[in-house]
């Protein structure tokens, strides 16, 4: 269970502060795919970046199983993200590793044999339905299959949550939904809990059980997938829904399987 | 032809040698110096992955001021630090103390161009998993810069190779030096020549190895 209690984050500048985070409150239970949908600049990847302390809160507590780990430093701290993978936007994979040195990553950093790594490695790749690409790099590969290679790397150790910042965004709509439908996939069969965050309601419609809905920093409607689309409380709710949904089946930047 | 290399052959490719001990001597030491420096210059930034800004600071005053001493002037400057190193101010180890002084604070500046050059959302990809910084630094930063660094030796390797004609003024030998005693003061026009060839011979070999081992080991295709 993920728990944030009055989150709050302001960022400290020369010319002034800037408030990105207000209260935020959020329960995330085992087994959700939870979804953060707001607009560009409403603050979703902040608000992401702090589950995995990335990002610090200025106020407010966050609760991982129950344990507060606010101000985790150190080695508790890379325990602790341990157990939380994440994927990116942009992939954001090693260019000068293979793809099997990619999803090994995680697994070196914590001192495993290469053996071990290795195994570990082909099992993810397989699952994710590239093991024959092992070898290649990330420059051969297509965005689809880029970010399913960041899914296996993100499994690596084992997470019990996973944190998704606009995994889709980059993808056309083809590619999309195959990536929803491995991610879904991680979930029910791993038991991987994620928090998935987009600017497309149709990403939220498609996987998501509950979702809340962000703005200027601040949770303005939470609760059921199917609830918030039915039965919106918030006018921000109201004018994303009625700008209709984007990112399923709005034509994207074509990026064909290599 | 076959009388100017009877006479002078023996005299350039003594001065070739030296040229070239001097220049990889040199280089190595540059980067034994200025690779750890360059590293710490680069995580010490503000958007650094451990930001100091009293260190960085300090260590770009360095940087700048050993950048902007001229060579020919560092060279005798510093001839009782050599003294201390090597033993002599003279030849070849002579040259290369004064040249691996000079050279750092440069490898350090590029090491630090190079690292910066990491897309920062590797490094918080890196963060995500739980490496530590020493991982991020090794198994990311330079990983990834690794291209980006062998063009950094490169550049290294022929600034050096230029500045070892300096060094004859200390007695160390080398292509410049025998330019300067025989093309110049001897007025011997075929050796100016043949000392100019093989330099341009050899600095375009150095560039063109560096460029192709640099795109050889690049797997980001663009």
């Amino acid at each position: 269970m993920i728990e944030l209690r009055n989150v709050g984050k302001v960022y400290q500048a020369r010319e002034g502060s800037h408030r990105a985070l207000e209260s935020v409150n959020l329960t995330i239970e085992d087994g959700d795919i939870f979804g953060i949908i707001g607009a560009s600049g409403a603050g979703k990847s902040t608000l992401v970046r702090h589950i995995n302390l990335l990002e610090r809160p200025t106020e407010g507590r966050i609760l991982i199983d129950g344990v507060d780990v606010t101000y985790f430093q150190g080695k508790e701290l890379r325990e602790l993200r341990k157990n939380i993978g994440m994927i990116f936007q942009h992939f954001s994979l090693f260019q000068q590793r293979t793809v099997l040195q990619n999803v090994t990553f995680p697994l070196e950093v914590r001192g495993h044999g290469r053996k071990e790594c290795e195994q570990r490695a082909h099992e993810l790749l397989k699952l994710v339905g590239l093991d024959d690409k092992f070898n290649r790099y990330p420059s051969e590969l297509s965005g689809g299959q880029q970010q399913r290679v960041a899914i296996a790397r993100a499994l690596a150790n084992r997470p019990h949550y996973m944190l998704c910042d606009e995994a889709t965004s980059a993808l056309d709509s083809r590619t999309t939904i195959q990536v929803l439908d491995l991610l879904k996939r991680v979930n029910q069969e791993l038991g991987v809990t994620m928090v998935v965050i987009t600017h497309s309601l149709d990403v939220a419609r498609q996987i998501c059980n509950r979702m809340a809905v962000i703005d200027e920093g601040i949770i303005v409607e939470e609760g059921l997938t199917e609830d918030v689309f039915a039965n919106p409380q918030s006018a921000v709710t109201r004018e994303l829904l009625a700008r209709g949904g984007t990112g399923v089946v709005r034509p994207h930047d074509e990026e064909e399987e290599a | 032809m076959e009388e100017f290399f009877a006479n002078y052959g023996a005299l350039l490719a003594q001065g070739t040698a030296d040229t070239l001990v001097m220049t990889i001597a040199s280089t190595f030491f540059a980067y034994v110096i200025g690779l750890p420096l360059g590293i710490w210059f680069a995580v010490t930034t503000p958007t650094g992955l451990a930001p100091n800004k009293a260190v960085n600071t300090v260590l770009g005053w360095i940087i700048n001021i050993g950048r902007s001493i001229p060579f020919i002037i560092l060279l005798v400057a510093i001839i009782p630090f050599t003294r201390l190193v090597v033993g002599t101010s003279l030849g070849v180890p002579g040259a290369v103390v004064p040249l691996t002084v000079a050279a750092a604070p440069f490898v350090a500046r590029i090491v630090e161009q190079s690292l910066a050059e990491v897309d920062a959302s590797l490094i918080e990809a890196a963060h995500s998993f739980g490496a530590n910084n020493f991982q991020i630094i090794t198994k990311v930063m330079l990983k990834e810069s690794l291209p980006s660094l062998v063009r950094g030796v490169a550049i290294t390797f022929v600034n050096l190779f230029g500045y070892t004609a300096m060094a004859g003024t200390v007695g160390a030998g080398g292509l410049g030096d025998i330019a300067i005693r025989y093309g110049y003061q001897r007025y011997m026009a075929d050796v100016m020549l043949a000392c100019i060839v093989i330099c341009v011979v050899l600095v375009q070999v150095f560039q063109s190895f560096g460029d192709w081992l640099a795109r050889a080991i690049d797997k980001k295709k663009h």
